[in-house]
């Protein structure tokens, strides 16, 4: 321990020009951060309590839930049945599919594409497709959910009368290709996102760097490799962290399958809902829920130190 | 009197006049009833006898319908979400296994300590044998009135029975071949049929326990718990049950795969049976008086000539439960309380009206079923009489217990895990194992294995 004074360390004052006296912002601050420590801070720690307990909706533990410790998150991450089918793991691995499939592949690189596309055709073919893109983000997730159904049913469905139409056989998408089916579904709804992102990313760059480009002869693909791409890099970053989050706690894929059959598309969301509110063992999706809050920090995490890395080099 | 005096009187009675309006009690009632829909004849029962029966002897009181045209499984969800908030309906149908769980949960109290000594006065308890009393009770309390019970059985198309060269009179299978062998012998002449329905799968909730799997499993001399109340976790008569799955939905494609796998499989398999796709159908009596009844969705067109009744085999002759050669199983429903109710006597009015002999009698009228109350004849119905006579004294239930309801989900996932050909029986009797013995504990489990 030591005995030297600490010396005064030079503070650099700011004086800002305030409106209001300190009491006054904080009697005005009051009522706000009441309701929002109501609604969003005092749950926050009553779903990490309950994940310790293995409270109940239904049955005795509903009334007289016990502690448990770590009881629940031993029982998620058992590795005798981790990765069996309806299990933490098995839908855990599933999301990350999912998020690599449908929202980095697919989300991501359509956009890009369509982002890319939609620069030099003509403005009226421009709105169309940005109106359609949007269109599909935009609707009602509950009307897209039943409209994707019909389409895909295999008796009735407008896919399968398309097919058969053009003499190919029918399919039974739902059932046999069920995991495919939510990938391409969650393309289509959340492309619009990134489209719009890049687009006015694009439309930023200095159209001097492509005219100069094209004095060059470089070839469309020279032009979006070398100048379109490095350009909007901290909008990539950006679009990457948020399709992934959305994609990770994504729950619409649960109107087409229902996370069926046989939890084939158990998406973590849809694992949560399932274990509380399904099964009724709240301690249990407690913990699921806690988990999904922390994997969703650790990779704001990733993305925002990769985003940093990128800028200084 | 001054003028101020004047209005200030005036405005003292039209103040009157709206408390007065404001004594007006509003009762809400739900069932898993929809007019032209599920459980038809209910729901016009409710809406057309019951209600307005009830409001001309209770002109104060307004009583209002949900009628909730989802699964069984989700009024479950929204009754136990509803309840456990202190929302939901005054009265609600209720299936009588679920009342174990929800008292235990705090979600269901007595009818006497909802509405009071009156529940006890009642008139009406008279008239309901001890055993149909039993249906909404737990532990000595009383929690509902039931309505009525059931018995399951194979319902049958004569039809298609005759095109296969069967005498769909007389045809009564005394074992788990003899149901195969008429399957197969349809199959053979219909390869596009799907003549077995034995309910399997997540999707059709507890329809598969009841239906499904508890009937096989009975045949096997075994029940889903021992004499003491343990849950058998694995045994050579899960085994069994989960090859005969197997054999109708993997092997021989005796039985629609995708019905037991789809969101809507239930209406599948309904629609499947009054399209003449499936023979053989393993359900309660409702499946006849309610929904291929006349009027009804899955109306089978002419019903009577059409449709015959089979008891279910036991595996063998002898081996089913006590030794018996063929095997049922009843559940029980009713109308409860919600324990939040605002208006409970009211609300008790309104449940003991509806279990009048009078308004059972309306009800009667509407679907001819098999009532609690003694004093209701059962209807001029032949395939009642015949069924409830044969099927009643055959008849099991399901163990009175708050954890059922949870292992009951556990093996619609086992017998879905094995219709769908991703695990073999052996494989989904031990994960059913190890899910059972995390639910209730390994001291209230036994391996007959």
């Amino acid at each position: 321990m030591t005995t030297e004074p600490i010396p005064d360390q030079p503070r650099r004052k700011v004086k800002n020009f305030s409106l209001l006296s300190n009491r006054a912002g904080a009697a005005f601050l009051t009522p706000a951060g009441l309701l929002v420590s109501v609604f969003v801070i005092v749950p926050f720690f009553w779903v990490i309590f309950v994940s310790f307990t293995n409270r109940t909706l239904l049955g005795k533990t509903a009334l007289s839930p016990e502690f448990v410790g770590l009881a629940n998150y031993f029982a998620l991450f058992d590795p005798s049945n981790f990765f069996q089918r309806g299990q933490f793991g098995f839908s855990l691995i599933l999301t990350t599919q999912f998020v690599l499939a449908s929202a980095l592949l697919g989300q991501a690189l359509l956009g890009l594409l369509l982002a890319w596309l939609i620069q030099t055709v003509p403005a009226w073919v421009k709105r169309i497709t940005e109106t359609f893109v949007i269109a599909a983000w935009i609707l009602p997730e509950v009307v897209i959910g039943f409209a994707w159904f019909a389409f895909l049913d295999r008796d009735q469905g407008t896919l399968n009368a398309l097919l058969t139409g053009v003499g190919l056989p029918k399919g039974d998408f739902l059932l046999k290709q069920p995991f495919w089916v939510i990938v391409v579904f969650n393309t289509w709804r959340g492309a619009a996102f990134s489209m719009m992102l890049f687009s006015s990313a694009f439309s930023s760059i200095p159209p001097s760097y492509f005219q100069a480009a094209d004095v060059a002869g470089a070839s469309s693909w020279q032009k979006f490799k070398d100048i379109g791409l490095p350009l909007i890099r901290g909008h990539i970053v950006t679009d990457l962290i948020l399709i992934t989050m959305w994609t990770f706690n994504t729950f619409t894929p649960f109107l087409l399958t229902n996370g069926g059959p046989s939890y084939r598309t158990e998406l973590v969301s849809i694992y949560n809902y399932r274990v509380a509110f399904h099964d009724f063992q709240f301690g249990k999706g407690a913990a699921v829920g806690v988990i999904m809050m922390l994997i969703n920090l650790a990779f704001a995490l990733i993305y925002l130190s990769i985003g940093r890395k990128k800028k200084k080099g | 009197m001054s003028n101020r005096l004047r209005s200030l009187a005036l405005s003292l009675i039209g103040a009157t006049a709206f408390v007065g309006s404001a004594f007006a009690v509003d009762l809400d009632i739900t069932c898993r009833c929809v007019i032209g829909g599920v459980n038809s004849g209910t729901a016009e029962w409710i809406e057309n006898s019951v209600i307005p029966a009830f409001e001309a002897a209770n002109p104060d009181i307004n009583v209002n319908l949900n009628q909730f045209g989802g699964e069984d499984a989700q009024l479950t969800q929204q009754l136990a979400l509803d309840f456990s908030t202190g929302a939901g309906p005054d009265v609600t149908a209720f299936d009588g296994f679920l009342i174990p769980s929800f008292v235990e949960g705090g979600l269901l109290k007595p009818l006497n300590e909802v509405a009071g000594a009156e529940v006890d006065d009642w008139s009406g308890w008279a008239a309901l044998s001890d055993g149909s009393r039993a249906l909404m009770q737990y532990q000595g309390k009383y929690y509902g009135i039931p309505l009525g019970t059931d018995v399951r059985m194979i319902h049958t198309r004569k039809d298609i029975l005759a095109e296969a060269g069967i005498d769909a009179d007389t045809w009564q299978p005394t074992s788990w071949e003899d149901v195969l062998d008429a399957a197969r012998a349809i199959k053979k002449i219909k390869p596009d049929s799907y003549p077995i329905q034995l309910n399997a799968g997540v999707a059709m909730g507890e329809a598969t326990t009841m239906q499904g799997y508890w009937l096989a499993l009975l045949g096997t001399g075994e029940s889903v718990t021992d004499e003491n109340g343990k849950y058998i976790v694995s045994s050579q008569g899960i085994l069994d049950t989960l090859i005969l799955y197997k054999t109708i939905y993997v092997d021989e494609q005796l039985g629609d795969q995708r019905a037991q796998l789809l969101a809507d499989g239930r209406n599948r398999s309904f629609a499947n049976f009054r399209d003449g796709v499936t023979a053989l159908l393993f359900e309660g009596d409702y499946f006849y008086r309610s929904v291929t009844s006349e009027g009804a969705e899955f109306a089978v067109a002419d019903r009577d000539n059409v449709m015959g009744w089979a008891k279910v085999p036991a595996k063998e002759p002898g081996a089913g439960i006590r030794g018996q050669d063929f095997v049922t199983i009843s559940g029980g429903t009713g109308f409860v309380l919600n324990p939040a109710t605002d208006t409970p006597k009211e609300a008790w009015a309104l449940l003991s009206f509806m279990n009048e002999a009078e308004m059972q009698n309306a009800f009667q009228a509407i679907q001819p079923r098999i009532t609690a109350r003694t004093d209701i004849e059962i209807p001029n119905s032949p395939f009642l009489t015949e069924t409830s006579q044969t099927l009643l004294p055959l008849t099991t239930a399901r163990p009175n217990d708050e954890n059922y309801n949870t292992v009951s989900a556990e093996i619609q996932r086992m017998t879905e895990a094995v219709v769908s050909g991703e695990l073999s029986p052996e494989e989904a009797m031990a994960q059913y194992k190890a899910s059972v013995i995390g639910i209730v504990g390994e001291e209230n489990t036994v391996s007959l294995l």
